[in-house]
């Protein structure tokens, strides 16, 4: 486990709603949660509770209607180069190559800096021999991986992931998750992780938060007191997996 | 990672297909067109004698030869290049940046974009008596005819793949502290390329199409003028046809050459993304024992 430090992101009071058409849907009701300085809190939820919205208000992109973030005390307002937002791989800019990409945070660096700072992130992810190569060239992970570079590139203290393997086959977001835990590990950011699936949740977070569906809210939070590498076929995992299966209301057998 | 694909690329049958498949693309296109000359030159000898309707074949050829002789065909082709590179060149750097602006600033476009909307659908060729008005006849009324001509569709188009880029890429800018001038320039600049260049390739098409239209009233020298002037002054049809066929040729070149751009993949990563998803692409790529990335 990592050591938990101080209070890194703070969100109070927060609540959110959008109108449509005359009609106010409640999309985020009250939530109140703090993250540690270098957790990686897994927000966990069914489809369309909210937790996207969450995230995008934490990150600057969108408005809370009430409540407050804060990160490190001062008011989040907008997005921020020192919290970088991972979207699924549809976020890696395709004219740039791999190397452009990583690079495009950092265009104020001097070149040899750059280079440095470019190539430490293309060998963190695996990515050597593809630096000049179009995203299209690459494959959904490798895309994946160079967003991951990006953002880490620009040495932010704060991960926000969006359901960052959603569009994975199973076993290559298997590979991601591990990566993910490695660089992690190697590289001590505070991590927002916003998934909907309860195996992910289980094997990545230090805490897991489960939202409820429309308004999402806080149902529960779990706190996961294991090591990694976890074992996933350990009793205490399953059981883990079980709890939060139940919390959520699905049934063991299908 | 990068592994060659063993495919028929080494077999003689994959190879001689290959080869035949090559001529066949570069025969083709050809074949059509010697096929249109040879019905036409047959129609005209089925007819007898000297037709009023059509000039031969043959006599567009030597009136062509004619032209180049005389120093004409230089003279007017590049007279029509001179005012179609003018008026499209001014088009190009007026309308791309105030359709980037007015894509982002959504209130500017919503003010200025019914006024194109409207004014897009006049031909440009209604603007000739005011321009000749206004500039005389001469240069500079044919080079505004054709400003107009491609400032309308250049300026809609970018305003439109601006409004189009993604916003997660638009959020990722911000998110690495680009604001407005550098978010243009290192974000939506890039995205709307690949659309930018179509654009500016069917503009130029319009422009050379409206170049025509303008020599015929607006000046005395150009293709058009050519074939008005060849009509006028004593019906040579067989000149009139020439330029016609010079239009198409020069017409085809610029065509080409706005093509080539759009292939480039640093410019347009769009084409090859959309291609992609082209399988009879992929074929080829593995066929070429290129790496197939997994």
């Amino acid at each position: 486990m990592m050591p938990a430090g101080g209070t890194k992101v703070r969100i109070q009071g927060l609540s959110k709603s959008f109108h449509t058409n005359g009609h106010e849907i409640r999309v985020l009701e009250n939530i109140d949660l703090d993250v540690r300085d270098g957790e990686l809190v897994c927000i966990l939820g069914p489809s369309g509770c909210g937790k996207s919205t969450l995230l995008n208000i934490v990150g600057g992109f969108l408005p809370a209607s009430s409540g407050e973030v804060t990160i490190d005390g001062l008011p989040v307002r907008e997005p921020d180069p020192r919290r970088i937002f991972v979207f699924q791989e549809r976020g890696v800019f395709p004219w740039l190559t791999v190397e452009g990409n990583i690079g495009f945070g950092i265009s104020g660096l001097p070149p040899k800096e750059k280079a440095a700072r470019i190539a430490h992130y293309v060998r963190l992810v695996g990515l050597e021999g593809f630096e000049s190569a179009y995203p299209q060239e690459l494959s959904g992970g490798m895309k994946q991986r160079v967003e991951v570079a990006r953002a880490l590139a620009v040495n932010p203290d704060v991960l926000y992931l969006d359901e960052p393997f959603g569009a994975l086959d199973s076993i290559t977001r298997l590979v991601m998750r591990s990566e993910l835990l490695r660089i992690w590990e190697a590289e001590k950011k505070t991590i927002l992780f916003v998934t909907h699936d309860i195996e992910e949740s289980c094997q990545l977070a230090d805490r897991i938060v489960v939202l409820s569906a429309r308004p999402g809210s806080i149902r529960r939070m779990v706190d996961v007191d294991m090591p990694h590498p976890r074992d996933l076929s350990s009793p205490g995992y399953l059981a883990l997996r079980d709890s939060i299966l139940e919390e959520i209301g699905l049934a063991h057998r299908i | 990672m990068a592994r060659p694909v063993a495919t028929d690329s080494s077999h003689p049958r994959g190879r001689r297909a290959r080869a035949t498949r090559t001529l066949a693309r570069a025969l083709l296109p050809l074949s059509g067109i010697a096929v249109l000359v040879l019905l036409w030159d047959v129609a005209l000898r089925a007819a007898g004698g000297p037709s009023q309707l059509l000039p031969r074949p043959l006599a567009v050829v030597l009136a062509i030869a004619e032209l180049a002789q005389k120093g004409f065909l230089v003279k007017h082709v590049v007279a029509s290049l001179f005012r179609v590179t003018w008026g499209y060149v001014a088009a190009v750097l007026l309308g791309i940046p105030l359709g980037i602006v007015l894509g982002w600033y959504r209130r500017g476009g919503m003010a200025l974009a019914p006024l194109l909307e409207i004014l897009r659908p006049i031909s440009p060729l209604a603007w000739i008596p005011l321009a000749i008005l206004w500039f005389g006849v001469g240069d500079i009324s044919a080079v505004f005819i054709i400003f107009l001509a491609s400032l309308f569709p250049l300026t809609l188009t970018a305003m439109n793949a601006v409004r189009g880029v993604e916003l997660v890429h638009v959020n990722a800018g911000r998110n690495f502290g680009l604001r407005a001038p550098e978010l243009l320039r290192r974000v939506i600049y890039p995205a709307i390329l690949p659309q930018l260049l179509v654009g500016l390739r069917l503009s130029l098409g319009i422009a050379w199409l409206v170049v025509v239209a303008a020599e015929m009233i607006a000046v005395s020298s150009g293709l058009g003028f050519l074939i008005i002037d060849a009509r006028n002054a004593g019906n040579r049809y067989d000149l009139v046809v020439a330029g016609m066929v010079l239009i198409g040729v020069i017409g085809i070149a610029l065509d080409a050459m706005m093509r080539s751009l759009e292939r480039s993949k640093a410019l347009a990563w769009g084409y090859t993304a959309a291609f992609e998803a082209d399988e009879s692409r992929i074929d080829r790529k593995a066929a070429a024992g290129a790496a197939v990335v997994p």
